[in-house]
């Protein structure tokens, strides 16, 4: 497909092009791919994030279609399948600390939607 | 320093408690179980929950890892044969051999089978264990008819679970009543009725002389008087004590068994106790597991040092649901107290029957039976065991609710009153809990047990919590959530009022923070019965469960169902081959679902629009199968070809179904019409049935199938259709308006001050004086709809949003199939690891 972003890959060679600010809904997520990866990204009040679309919970690809909100402070999404909510600047599952899906950093950089290419890691996020 | 050794024969749900109660005083001993069944101890009072549905895991109690974590051994799936008492060891069936200092018998008790001859044949069963439950389902598949031999407690239970298994059951009893333990004459009388109003054939006075050969069936039961032929035979005739090895190793039994036991549950070897229903204490046994559990907590605090502790006896009161029929039984609910009189009160046009047994002087309340209504079980059993004084006429505690009857506060009740007897939880500890920070039903819960059994003292449980923020000045809040201090009702209000049309909107007013996956579908859900805008808008996508933004049905796997609308189930054979063609064209697999249409199932969320507008083009509808909305309107025949049918039913339904369809309400809602009072359309399982008469409609309200079943209830009668139609509008908007969120018409109805009578006084009789509005409220709602996906496939900005990756066309290649009765069903994760591991790694870098 004729990625729209495709343009800005070679700005900045650890950043990805994914997609346009426009393809985003607010207050809600979509799916993009990443590499081999599968990521969903929200666009909030509180800016864009982007997590794993894999649900650790039910098996399946879907954390994009999940409800974005916030829960004690948190900003989280609720999976669609059994309503676990992870939280989207570290991908920590509120009800089950042991779980976690991957965070990569975003930057918009005008209209253009950029993912780093590696996800970030839980240490980083420690900090 | 070597530890004592405690050995515990039998792993039931007394033993258990009296391990767990152990560990939370931190014991001193090295523990070993003898399990004789294959899984750790399990609810047996639920085992009938089986039948519907529950689980062997739902039903257990505890887990290997328990034991492990808890350092106890277990000796699983063997019996213990023998004790002996000089060397103090205990043999297993296995040849395992384990030496004690004390040992505890927690070894329940058994189901007697009358030593009626045949009683050996096959398919002929108990009701005891989960291996039971496993029998009794094998036979039943073979089987049309099923008999249980006693009319007991347990007896009624089996009946239940022999008609969840869609047999024929009849109940065949010696007394001359059911429950005679339980109930007195004329209470046992009304649950007669009442159960073979269910469907169950009850025998009383039968004795079975013999069983044999049947000719239409598997056996024939001879009697004294007569015979019954059945396939199945379930014996619960009552329990016997499991007490052989008790008897072999010449402890001292009771004349009629049971191994007798003193206050601190020593047996006649002071190394040896007894707990649970194997237990005889001042020569009786105790057939409930509340006795049991207090046992095995006395027990337990003797072993750990505490002096005081004793079992001193135990309430056998008890309230039960026995298949759907309300069962209380308290006390002394005979009258066999000297001079004690007794008052009731039998209303059998509603099938209630109540009674109180109240002391000579009348000042207390000895006992009381309850049949079809045990509303009341909470406060006469506090009466009761607390020994408070009743009210100068007694009678008005069992009067329907609202008239003039007194109410048992629960700030009534002192502080060491009993409210859950299955737990021994006092109200002073439920105080103590609040004041601890349990503020929730379920952290009270987890923190004291209370309700945590049989669940007969939720409400009570409830009142207490309440009365003690109340009193504690912590207000008792019915918000939605965090975000909005108000309730569903209220919201409501505030955004039909304020002509508020999006969520931002009513935030910035009325909430804060940012909304959560609670209050955002509820007040899009509000949004919508109020304005019906299109649910797609770009204001309302973040809102809405990812069902209600696809349109469709998320599956386990991340693909979605399609469900066409199918008005009253009536379709033309065109319109099914165009289902069928659709469903081949994108291998879709196909069902018939419970609600007369079919089901596709399979569909990824790029595949949706274009299944769709091959739909939308065949003339078909969006079926809301993933709203909070109208799903069907189920119907019969009906008179336009069943012989029996008054009214053309199938008409009416697909004239309410598409009066109704779209309209989001508080939870979901589904209908049907009967053509007559046969009922093949399962109007009283629904929220709106209409069942059809000589002269008009009969209107029915607040039925319920589902995990609570509930049977609808007659609302108006013979209504012409404008009055019909008039009824429901009004009905379903006022239901709209003051519902929670989540609440079917059931609870909600369950919940409503006043009942029914409120309910037909608002509707009928337009007491509130907003029959007028409700109507056009409902009218415009009519009026405003649009089918959905008809909307969403001349939408491109709407279609954009169903494209499965934002940068990338092809599907979710993780999505994958395997075949099954010659369709497809998603692979389970072994076989996809199979499925993929043969497919080479996709490269897909090229194409970002
Ligand atoms: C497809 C179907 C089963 C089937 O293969 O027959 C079905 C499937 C689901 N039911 Fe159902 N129910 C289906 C008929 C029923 C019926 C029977 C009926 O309607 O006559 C009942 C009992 C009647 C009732 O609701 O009073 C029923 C009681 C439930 C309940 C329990 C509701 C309750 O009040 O206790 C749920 C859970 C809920 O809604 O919270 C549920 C929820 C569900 C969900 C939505 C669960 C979920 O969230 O994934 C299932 C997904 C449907 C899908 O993906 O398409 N389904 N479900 C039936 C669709 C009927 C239709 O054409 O729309
Ligand atoms: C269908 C059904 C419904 C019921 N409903 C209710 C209800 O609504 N309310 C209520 O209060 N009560 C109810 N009861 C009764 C309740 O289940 C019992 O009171 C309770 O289970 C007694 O606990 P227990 O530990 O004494 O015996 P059990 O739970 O029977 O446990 C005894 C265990 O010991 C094992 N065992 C026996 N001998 C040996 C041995 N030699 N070696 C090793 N293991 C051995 C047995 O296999 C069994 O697992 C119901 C019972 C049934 C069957
Ligand atoms: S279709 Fe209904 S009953 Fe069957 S699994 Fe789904 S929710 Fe449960
Ligand atoms: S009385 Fe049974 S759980 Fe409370």
């Amino acid at each position: 497909m004729n990625s729209p972003a495709a343009r800005v890959v070679s700005a900045e060679p650890a950043w990805r092009g994914v997609c346009r600010l426009s393809d985003l809904v607010p207050g809600s997520g979509v799916a993009a791919r990443l590499g081999s990866d599968q990521v969903a990204l929200f666009h909030t009040p509180e800016g864009v994030f982007a997590i794993g679309n894999f649900d650790p919970c039910s098996g399946a690809n879907v954390l994009s279609r999940g409800i974005v909100g916030d829960l004690d402070g948190r900003l989280v999404v609720a999976s669609p399948v059994y309503k676990q909510h992870f939280c989207l600047r570290t991908g920590e599952c509120l009800e089950d600390p042991g779980v976690r899906v991957p965070t990569w950093p975003v930057q918009v950089a005008g209209e253009d939607v950029l993912l780093a290419d590696q996800p970030q890691s839980a240490a980083a996020l420690e900090r | 320093m070597n530890k004592p050794r405690l050995v515990v024969i039998g792993n039931g749900m007394v033993g258990q408690r009296f391990l767990e109660e152990m560990v939370e005083r931190g014991h001193p001993y090295e523990i070993t179980v003898f399990c004789e069944e294959p899984v750790p101890a399990y609810d047996r009072v639920q085992l009938s929950s089986w039948f519907s549905g529950a689980t062997a895991d739902d039903l257990a109690l505890t887990s290997m890892a328990w034991f492990r974590e808890q350092g106890i051994k277990l000796v699983i799936g063997e019996e213990a044969t023998c004790i002996d008492r000089e060397r103090r060891e205990v043999t297993g069936s296995r040849g395992t051999v384990v030496a004690y200092d004390e040992l505890v018998l927690a070894t329940g008790s058994y189901p007697f089978v009358p030593p009626i001859p045949g009683s050996e044949r096959e398919a002929c069963l108990v009701y005891r264990t989960l291996e039971d439950l496993g029998a009794i389902q094998a036979a039943a598949q073979t089987s049309r008819v099923g008999a249980v031999v006693g009319g007991g407690l347990l007896g009624l239970e089996a009946a239940k679970a022999l008609q969840d298994l869609g047999l024929e059951t009849h109940v065949v009893e010696f007394a001359p009543q059911l429950m005679g333990v339980q109930l007195d004459g004329p209470g046992g009388a009304l649950l007669r009725r009442k159960i073979e109003e269910l469907g169950v054939q009850v025998h009383t006075g039968k004795a079975t002389q013999h069983i044999e050969d049947g000719a239409d069936c598997r056996h024939r039961m001879v009697f004294a008087d007569g015979e019954l032929e059945t396939d199945l035979v379930l014996f619960s005739a009552g329990i016997r004590p499991r007490d052989a090895l008790a008897r072999d190793c010449g402890l001292l039994l009771g004349e009629r068994g049971g191994v007798v036991i003193d206050d601190r549950c020593r047996t006649s070897d002071p190394a040896i106790y007894a707990i649970g229903e194997v237990a005889l204490w001042q020569q009786r046994i105790f057939g409930l597991v509340a006795p049991g559990y207090d046992m095995a907590r006395q027990l337990a605090a003797g072993l750990c040092g505490d002096a005081d502790a004793a079992f001193r006896g135990a309430d056998m009161s008890t309230k039960l649901k026995l298949l759907g029929v309300e069962v209380g039984s308290i006390g002394d609910a005979h009258g066999r107290t000297p001079g004690s009189h007794s008052c009731s009160l039998e209303d059998s046009v509603a099938g209630v029957y109540k009674k109180l047994v109240i002391s000579e002087d009348g000042s207390r309340l000895l006992g009381a039976v309850l049949v079809g209504d045990t509303g009341d079980y909470g406060s006469l059993l506090q009466y009761c065991l607390n020994g408070i004084d009743l009210p100068p006429a007694p009678l008005s505690l069992i009067l329907p609710a609202g008239e003039g009857k007194p109410a048992l506060g629960v700030d009534a009740l002192p502080d060491s009153a009993q409210i859950c007897s299955c737990n021994n939880v006092s109200k002073g500890d439920l105080c103590a809990a609040v004041s601890g920070g349990c503020t929730t039903i379920g952290a009270l819960k987890a923190e004291t047990r209370a309700s945590a059994t049989c669940g007969g003292c939720s409400t009570l449980v409830k009142q207490v919590m309440d009365a003690e923020l109340k009193r504690q000045g912590v207000e008792v809040t019915n918000h939605l959530c965090a975000h909005f201090p108000y309730s569903r009702q209220e919201l409501y209000h505030l955004v039909r009022v304020n002509e508020l049309r999006s969520f931002d909107a009513l935030l910035q007013a009325h909430g804060s923070g940012l909304g959560c996956e609670i209050c955002k579908p509820a007040v899009a859900s509000i949004l919508a019965s109020c304005w019906n805008d299109y649910v797609l808008d770009p204001r309302h996508v973040g809102l809405q469960d990812t069902n209600d933004n696809f349109l469709a049905n998320l599956q386990k796997d991340g693909s979605y169902s399609v469900v066409p609308r199918v008005p009253g189930g009536e379709i033309t054979p065109e319109k099914l081959c165009v289902l069928g063609e659709v469903a081949q064209r994108y291998d879709l697999y196909t069902k018939i679902t419970g609600g007369q249409r079919i089901d596709l199932f399979g569909a990824r969320v790029e595949q949706l629009p274009a299944i769709w507008r091959e739909l939308v083009d065949a003339g078909f509808e969006s079926g809301h199968a993933y709203g909070k909305a109208l799903r069907t309107v189920k119907s019969c025949v009906g008179s336009t070809w069943c012989r029996y049918g008054v009214q053309d039913s199938v008409g009416m339904a697909i004239f309410l179904e598409e009066r109704y369809r779209g309209i989001r309400s508080p939870h979901k809602l589904k209908m049907a019409v009967s053509g007559c009072t046969r009922e093949c359309a399962e109007a009283q399982g629904k929220d709106v049935g209409v069942i059809a008469t000589e002269k008009g409609w009969n209107l029915y309200v607040c039925g319920n199938g589902g995990m609570r079943p509930r049977h609808a209830e007659l609302f108006a009668s013979d209504l012409d259709d404008a009055t019909l139609v008039r009824t429901i509008d009004r009905f379903l908007m006022f239901y709209i308006a003051t519902a929670d969120r989540l609440q079917r018409t059931s609870v909600w109805r369950d919940n409503l001050e006043g009942g029914l009578a409120y309910l037909q006084a608002v509707i009928l009789e337009d007491s509130l004086g907003i029959a007028a509005e409700l109507e056009s409220q409902m009218q415009a709602l009519v009026d405003s709809y649009v089918c959905e996906w008809k909307r969403t496939i001349e939408d491109p900005e709407a279609l954009k949003r169903f494209r499965p990756f934002v940068n990338d066309e092809r599907g979710d290649e993780q999505i994958v199939y395997v075949r099954e009765r010659g369709q497809k069903r998603p692979a389970r994760p072994e076989e996809k690891a199979e499925v993929t591991a043969h497919e080479p790694q996709r490269v897909l870098e090229e194409t970002l």
